[in-house]
């Protein structure tokens, strides 16, 4: 005779629950969690938050005109050469000193830094969407791939600076008519980024695309009658979006660089205009009396860089689920 | 392996001619005209033959026509007069004269063939840009093998840290800052590289290599930041497989694991990044070339834009382009070669 069984039988006591279970936890929270481990990317996301919202907001806060000449107190060194030259030109109403024209160094880096990271965001996101369309098409649509491809190889096989520089000098003139002086190098500049640098998200995304279409998840939605464009929208993106966030930082961090590279080799923005390479390429001519009109823009332009960089690190690890939670 | 080689080879050929085709029609919509500089008290007609003789005038298809017979049947006919003229390796060979005074590509700006400029100005740029390439690489491998060996200790971490700098400092910056510090602070090296200067003593050896150490620093740093980095990743993925196990096993010391069986592997995604490299390290010479005078093709290129001088970049555009291609396709071919899993066929 066996013993009649109980209604709610007590558990064996080394598999039951030590307390309650815990919540259950969103992607996106495992993933905040695994990101700030990352020491670099939380330094290097926070250092371009600090450098955004700086050159967003500091024009109201520090209220001079980049623009503004100021003859008589031209060549002001910045404010912390007095502590071991007491005899130079200092002024507190100009903490990082002024050029030789006398325009204030502040306000122009807070200026010349809204005009990069400008510059930065919108190519980014342009050859982002450039890429990612490209990328979806051809992995999608099988009659686009061959095409799309072959054209992605050929983009890859041109040599971007120097086709930068000629595009640049060929096409300033019209552009510059039809959207004014600053408007149209900013079109240009943006435009010839995005244009050259579309490819390796183009890449990534479709071979991801092309995995994922194979799956079952996708035989689903394509079973319960989704349409094409639905399928792209609803289920495939969401899952190439780490591969394009990581290749965005990358985007970002190359956008800056070639936009100031541009400006210091002389082909960039008008010169009364300033941008973090173009107060660079003036500062070379007279770096021996005043190095520090050097090292700022160019510490500016490689912390920003430095912090992206980090960021996308962080990015990649913490949106890979193979490595998160270790 | 042969038969990829071949194809490849061939598809090179219309992708190079598309692209050339569309660098010729991007600079077809130049605005700049080269009689722009030409007195006025010239008369048209005679402003109108020196047009011709520049081959201006004639449809874009005509011209790129002719552009691309002189590049790719003239100037190959000059470069076997010379080898077999004048050249030390093949003098021997009897005179060819296959050249008979043909047009060639024309720089506006100095009126003499691109080619002989190209010619002249290439030693410069091989002599910093090769050196660096070199000096990049014998850095950046044992630093990638040793920071891959211990992982996460003090030296990976900094060296992780030292390759993010390496990264993100462009060389427009880097250049002029090392000139504050080693030649305008410390006076050691000269910050303009003298291209007249000849090497025929060992003074003069001395003095060339202490102009070289400034840009070679500058184009060195960045290829040790990326090659490092693709070092350690490639001894990473193969230090923790079965093989590497085994090796240690069979009881072989630590130094034969590590460089003969784990680097021989390691090495294969390795030397394809830096094949593939090579063309873009021309390209980033052109700022480093600007920052240091180097008498190079990158300032070449620069000043004939700004000159206006449309044969001229339309001739090294398309040398970088073929540049990228071959070792595109160099790179492919390493890869078939050293990796015996891979296979073309």
């Amino acid at each position: 005779m066996t013993e009649p069984v109980q209604a709610t039988p007590t558990p064996i006591e080394a598999l039951a629950d030590k307390g309650p279970l815990e919540p259950p936890r969103s992607q996106w929270k495992d993933v905040w969690d695994q990101f700030r481990k990352h020491k670099g990317a939380m330094f290097g996301g926070g250092f371009l938050l600090f450098i955004t919202l700086a050159v967003l907001l500091g024009p109201y806060i520090w209220q001079v005109d980049a623009q503004k000449l100021d003859i008589r107190n031209k060549d002001l060194r910045p404010i912390w050469t007095a502590l071991w030259d007491a005899g130079a030109k200092t002024a507190w109403s100009r903490p990082f000193g002024t050029d030789q024209l006398g325009r204030d160094q502040l306000a122009q880096i807070i200026q010349g830094g809204r005009t990069s990271m400008a510059v930065g965001w919108a190519a980014m996101i342009l050859s982002l969407i450039i890429g990612t369309t490209v990328g979806v098409l051809a992995g999608f649509v099988r009659k686009a791939d061959g095409l799309l491809m072959r054209l992605t190889d050929l983009f890859l096989s041109l040599p971007i600076l120097p086709l930068l520089l000629v595009a640049v000098t060929l096409f300033r003139q019209p552009l510059r008519e039809a959207f004014g002086p600053e408007g149209g190098m900013f079109v240009l500049i943006v435009g010839i980024i995005a244009i050259t640098s579309w490819m390796p998200t183009a890449r990534i995304v479709r071979g991801d695309i092309l995995a994922l279409k194979e799956r079952e998840f996708i035989l689903a939605a394509r079973s319960i009658g989704t349409t094409p464009f639905r399928i792209v929208q609803r289920h495939l993106l969401p899952n190439v979006l780490s591969p394009i966030m990581v290749s965005a930082t990358l985007g970002l961090a190359t956008a800056i660089i070639t936009e100031s590279a541009l400006s210091f080799l002389g082909v960039g923005f008008p010169s009364d205009f300033p941008t973090w390479g173009k107060m660079l390429a003036d500062a070379v001519q007279r770096m021996q009396q005043f190095p520090e009109r050097v090292y700022l823009p160019g510490i500016a332009i490689s912390l920003t860089v430095l912090s992206v960089n980090y960021l996308g690190d962080g990015l990649r690890d913490a949106l890979d689920p193979r490595i998160r939670g270790r | 392996m042969l038969t990829f080689a071949v194809r490849r080879l061939v598809l090179a050929v219309p992708t190079l001619l598309f692209i050339s085709f569309v660098i010729f029609m991007l600079l077809q919509l130049a605005p700049g005209d080269p009689m722009a500089q030409v007195p006025l008290t010239v008369p048209p007609e005679v402003k109108e033959k020196m047009r011709q003789a520049l081959g201006v005038g004639e449809p874009p298809l005509v011209q790129y026509w002719k552009w691309l017979v002189q590049v790719f049947w003239i100037e190959p006919k000059v470069f076997i007069d010379y080898l077999t003229n004048s050249s030390t390796l093949l003098g021997w060979l009897p005179d060819t004269q296959l050249y008979q005074n043909e047009l060639r590509v024309i720089s506006w700006q100095t009126r003499s063939p691109v080619m002989d400029i190209v010619i002249q100005r290439i030693p410069q740029t091989l002599w910093v840009v090769g050196m660096a390439y070199v000096v990049g690489i014998l850095i950046a491998l044992p630093i990638g093998i040793y920071s891959a060996y211990r992982q996460y200790s003090v030296f990976d971490q900094s060296g992780t840290f030292i390759t993010m700098i390496g990264f993100s400092i462009p060389p427009f910056f880097t250049g002029p800052l090392l000139i504050v510090i080693f030649s305008v602070q410390l006076g050691w090296f000269p910050s303009i590289y003298d291209t007249t200067h000849v090497v025929n003593d060992w003074a003069s050896l001395k003095f060339q290599l202490s102009q070289m150490i400034l840009p070679v620093m500058v184009l060195a740093l960045q290829t040790t930041a990326q090659i490092s980095r693709y070092m350690r990743a490639s001894m990473l993925d193969n230090l923790n497989q079965d093989y590497v196990r085994t090796a240690r096993a069979k009881g072989l010391s630590e130094a034969v694991v590590v460089t003969v069986h784990v680097l021989r592997n390691s090495m294969i995604p390795v030397i394809t990044v830096i094949a593939l490299n090579v063309p873009s390290i021309f390209g980033g010479a052109i700022i480093t070339e600007n920052v240091f005078k180097v008498n190079g093709i990158g300032q070449l290129l620069i000043t004939a834009l700004f000159a206006n001088d449309l044969p001229m970049v339309m001739t090294l555009t398309f040398i970088f382009a073929v540049l990228i291609v071959l070792f595109n396709l160099i790179a492919d071919i390493l890869y078939g070669l050293l990796d015996p899993r891979i296979r073309y066929d």
